[in-house]
C-alpha cells in the first residue's frame, strides 16, 4: 500500500506569537513547526506502515526551508519526502495551492493521501477536500479514526460532525483529513535522526507539476485576493480595580451589574 | 465566464435530520443586508436533502424570497459527493453571484470541494461581509471594480484580519462562521417562490457509504445561546474548583464556559470551550474567571455586550478587552459574589 501525507510548515502561533515594535508579526521571529494536523496525519500513515508495511511519501509546499520538517517527518519514519519549491508559486490561495500539490501528487502511485483537516496559519480546512476534487477522488473529511481493509480497497473513518459522527466507508484511493485528535504522534527516534539528514529530500519545481495550468498556481492563478490586511484592532480596555478586599471587589461588581440591569 | 449573467445572493440551507440548522437562518439574515446593497435583490436558499419540502416555510419566513429545492433519496443524510453535486449543479444553472455557505463540519467540506469543482475562490470562516470596491482605493492602472463581496476573516490564530475580494470569478464564495451574524425576526406567514431542481444523480467512484450513525447526546448547554456565560480559564486551578464558578452561573441563570487550557487539562468538555479553536459566543454578560486573554480566546468573545474580568495577574491581556476588571484572587470574590447575588435577588423578589 502506498500512502501520501501532505503537510506544511506554519509559524508556531499557539505560544511563541512575536511581534514587531510596529505591532505587525514578527514571522522571522517566530518559530516553525509541523502544522499540528498534519503530523497527526503522517502518524496515522506512520501507524499503516506499522501494521501493513506501506510506503509513506510526504509532500509539502513551501519556502526551502521547509526542508527542516521533511526530515522531521523521514525521522518520524516517513520513506520519501518532496519538497514543492518555485518562486512562481508564491502567494497563492487555497484553490492554487491545491493545484500545484495535486500536481505534484499525479506523478506518484498513491492507494490513500492523509492530509491535515487545517493549518493553524490559515485555519481555511480547504486545501484537502479541493485536492480530492482536482484529483477526482473521494474525501472524508474530519477523520477522528482510520482503519484500512487493504484486502476489499476500501478505508472507515470515524467521521466528526457537531452533534454526531458517521461511520463513513470510501474506495481507495481516496483522501482523508484528519484531525489532531486522531492520534497521538510519535516522536523521532535517534536512529532515525540520524539516519534522516543523510536521507534526499527530492524538490520539484513548477515544471515537475503534471496536468497543471500556468492560470492555476501563485498569485495569479488565485482566484481570491487580498483587500486588506492588517493586525486586529483591539477593543479599548475598560476600567480596571485593584480593591482592597473581597467585599470592595464584591460592591463594585454588583455595583455594575445593577447599574446594567443584568440582576 | 461572463461575470455580469451572476446575479443575487445565495445560500446554502443547511439541513439536519429534516430539520433547518441555525446557521441556515442567520446566513439569510446576511443575505438580506448585502442583497439590499446590490442591483439583484432577491435572496434564494438551496436546500439539499431528502422529502425536505416542507423546510421551505420557515427559509421564507427568514428572509428568503426564493427556495431551490433539490430533492432526492441519495442525499438523505451529508455526503460530500452527491452534496457537492447538488450545489454545483445549482450554481451552474441558475448563476448566483454570491454563495454564503456555513462554517460548519458540512459547510468546510462541502464548500472547498464545489468551489474546486466550479473554478471560483473561497473565503474561510468569515466573521465580517459586506459589499464594496476592489481594490478599496484607486490603484493607477487597475481597475476599481465596484459592487464586490468583501470577506472579512481572522488568520494566524487571530492575531490578524484580512478582507479577501473574488473580483474575477463568480460566484463569490465564503463560509461563515456560526454564531456570528444576526438572522431577522422571522416573519409570520411569509412566502418563498419554491423552484425544484433535481441534476440526476448516478453513484461513482467518489460516492460514500455512511456504515452507521452515531448521535452524540450532548448532555451540556450550548454556550452559544448563552445571555450570561461565567467562563473560568487555568487560573481556577481544578475540576473540583469549577464548582465555584456552577454557583455563581446558578444564581445569575447562566451558563459556564471555558478557555482552551481547562479543556486541554481535562476539567471540561471541548464542547464549552470559547475562542478561536471553540466557539464563538456573544452573551449580553460574559464573565472571564482567571482567564489570562490569549489572542485566541478573545477572538471567541470579544463582541460580549459587558465582559467583566476578575484575574490575580494585573498585567492579564484579559484586562485589555474587559469593561470592568477586577485585579484579586477568584477564590474568595467569586463565593462571595455569589452570595451577596444571591441575597440580592432575595431582597427584590420579597
Amino acid at each position: 500500500m502506498k500512502v501520501v501525507v501532505c503537510l506544511k510548515q506554519v509559524p508556531d502561533t499557539k505560544g511563541g506569537v512575536k511581534f514587531k515594535p510596529d505591532g505587525t508579526l514578527d514571522r522571522a521571529a517566530m518559530l516553525t513547526i509541523m502544522n499540528p494536523d498534519d503530523k497527526a496525519a503522517l502518524e496515522a500513515a506512520l501507524r499503516l506502515k506499522d501494521q501493513y508495511g506501506a510506503e509513506i511519501t510526504c509532500v509539502t509546499m513551501g519556502l526551502p526551508k521547509a526542508d527542516e520538517m521533511l526530515r522531521e517527518a523521514l525521522a518520524m519514519g516517513a520513506d520519501k519526502a518532496i519538497l514543492v519549491t518555485d518562486r512562481v508559486l508564491g502567494g497563492a490561495d487555497t484553490w492554487a495551492t491545491s493545484q500545484t500539490i495535486a500536481g505534484a501528487i499525479r506523478n506518484l502511485e498513491y492507494d490513500l493521501i492523509i492530509a491535515g483537516r487545517q493549518a493553524i496559519d490559515g485555519d481555511t480546512a480547504q486545501v484537502g477536500p479541493q485536492i480530492s476534487e482536482h484529483l477526482g477522488i473521494p474525501v472524508i473529511s474530519y477523520a477522528e479514526e482510520l482503519r484500512v481493509d487493504e484486502a476489499a480497497g476500501t478505508v472507515v473513518v470515524k467521521r466528526q460532525f457537531e452533534d454526531r459522527y458517521h461511520m463513513v466507508e470510501a474506495k481507495m484511493p481516496c483522501l482523508i483529513t484528519a484531525l489532531s485528535e486522531l492520534n497521538e504522534p510519535r516522536y523521532m527516534t535517534p536512529g532515525g535522526i540520524f539516519d534522516a539528514w543523510e536521507a534526499e529530500v527530492t524538490v520539484w519545481g513548477r515544471a515537475d507539476l503534471k496536468d497543471v495550468d500556468d492560470s492555476n498556481i501563485g498569485l495569479k492563478g488565485s482566484p481570491t485576493q487580498i483587500a486588506k490586511a492588517s493586525d486586529k484592532v483591539k477593543k479599548g480596555a475598560g476600567e480596571k480595580i485593584v480593591p482592597e478586599s473581597a467585599d470592595a471587589a464584591v460592591d463594585y461588581i454588583l455595583g455594575k451589574l445593577d447599574e446594567k440591569h443584568m440582576i | 465566464m461572463a461575470l455580469e449573467d451572476y446575479k443575487g445572493v445565495f445560500i446554502f440551507a443547511q439541513q439536519v435530520d429534516n430539520e433547518i440548522s441555525n446557521i441556515a437562518l442567520e446566513l439569510l439574515g446576511k443575505a438580506r443586508d448585502l442583497a439590499n446593497d446590490l442591483d439583484e435583490k432577491t435572496v434564494t436558499a438551496v436546500l439539499i436533502g431528502s422529502d425536505v419540502k416542507g423546510l421551505t416555510d420557515k427559509l421564507a419566513a427568514y428572509g428568503a424570497d426564493r427556495v431551490i429545492v433539490v430533492d432526492d433519496p441519495e442525499l438523505k443524510d451529508y455526503r460530500t459527493e452527491p452534496y457537492a453535486h447538488a450545489l454545483a449543479s445549482v450554481v451552474k444553472e441558475f448563476k448566483p453571484e454570491i454563495l454564503l455557505v456555513g462554517a460548519t463540519a458540512i459547510g468546510r467540506d462541502l464548500g472547498p470541494r464545489v468551489s474546486a469543482r466550479l473554478h471560483t475562490g473561497l473565503t474561510a470562516d468569515c466573521t465580517q461581509l459586506e459589499i464594496g470596491d476592489f481594490p478599496l482605493n484607486p490603484v493607477p492602472g487597475q481597475e476599481q471594480k465596484h459592487g464586490q463581496l468583501l470577506m472579512t476573516r481572522p488568520a494566524f490564530g487571530g492575531n490578524t484580519i484580512a478582507t479577501i475580494a473574488c473580483p474575477d470569478f463568480r460566484p463569490q464564495m465564503a463560509t461563515v462562521r456560526p454564531g456570528v451574524m444576526q438572522k431577522i425576526a422571522p416573519i409570520a406567514d411569509a412566502k418563498a417562490e419554491v423552484v425544484e431542481f433535481n441534476p440526476g444523480f448516478v453513484e461513482n467512484s467518489c460516492y460514500t457509504k455512511i456504515l452507521e450513525i452515531v448521535k452524540e447526546v450532548s448532555t451540556v448547554a450550548n454556550i452559544a445561546d448563552a445571555k450570561i456565560l461565567v467562563s473560568g480559564g487555568r487560573g481556577v486551578g481544578s475540576a473540583e474548583n469549577f464548582k465555584l464558578l456552577d454557583e455563581l452561573a446558578e444564581v445569575l441563570h447562566g451558563t459556564v464556559s471555558c478557555s482552551r487550557a481547562v479543556v486541554d487539562s481535562g476539567w471540561k468538555p471541548k464542547e464549552l470551550q470559547v475562542g478561536q479553536t471553540g466557539q464563538t459566543v456573544r452573551p449580553k454578560l460574559y464573565f472571564a474567571i482567571g482567564i489570562s486573554g490569549a489572542i485566541q480566546h478573545v477572538a471567541g468573545m470579544e463582541e460580549s455586550d459587558m465582559i467583566i474580568a476578575i484575574n490575580k495577574d494585573e498585567n492579564a491581556p484579559i484586562f485589555d478587552v474587559a469593561d470592568y476588571g477586577v485585579v484579586g484572587d477568584l477564590n474568595t470574590i467569586v463565593p462571595l459574589l455569589t452570595k451577596k447575588i444571591r441575597e440580592a435577588l432575595a431582597k427584590k423578589a420579597g
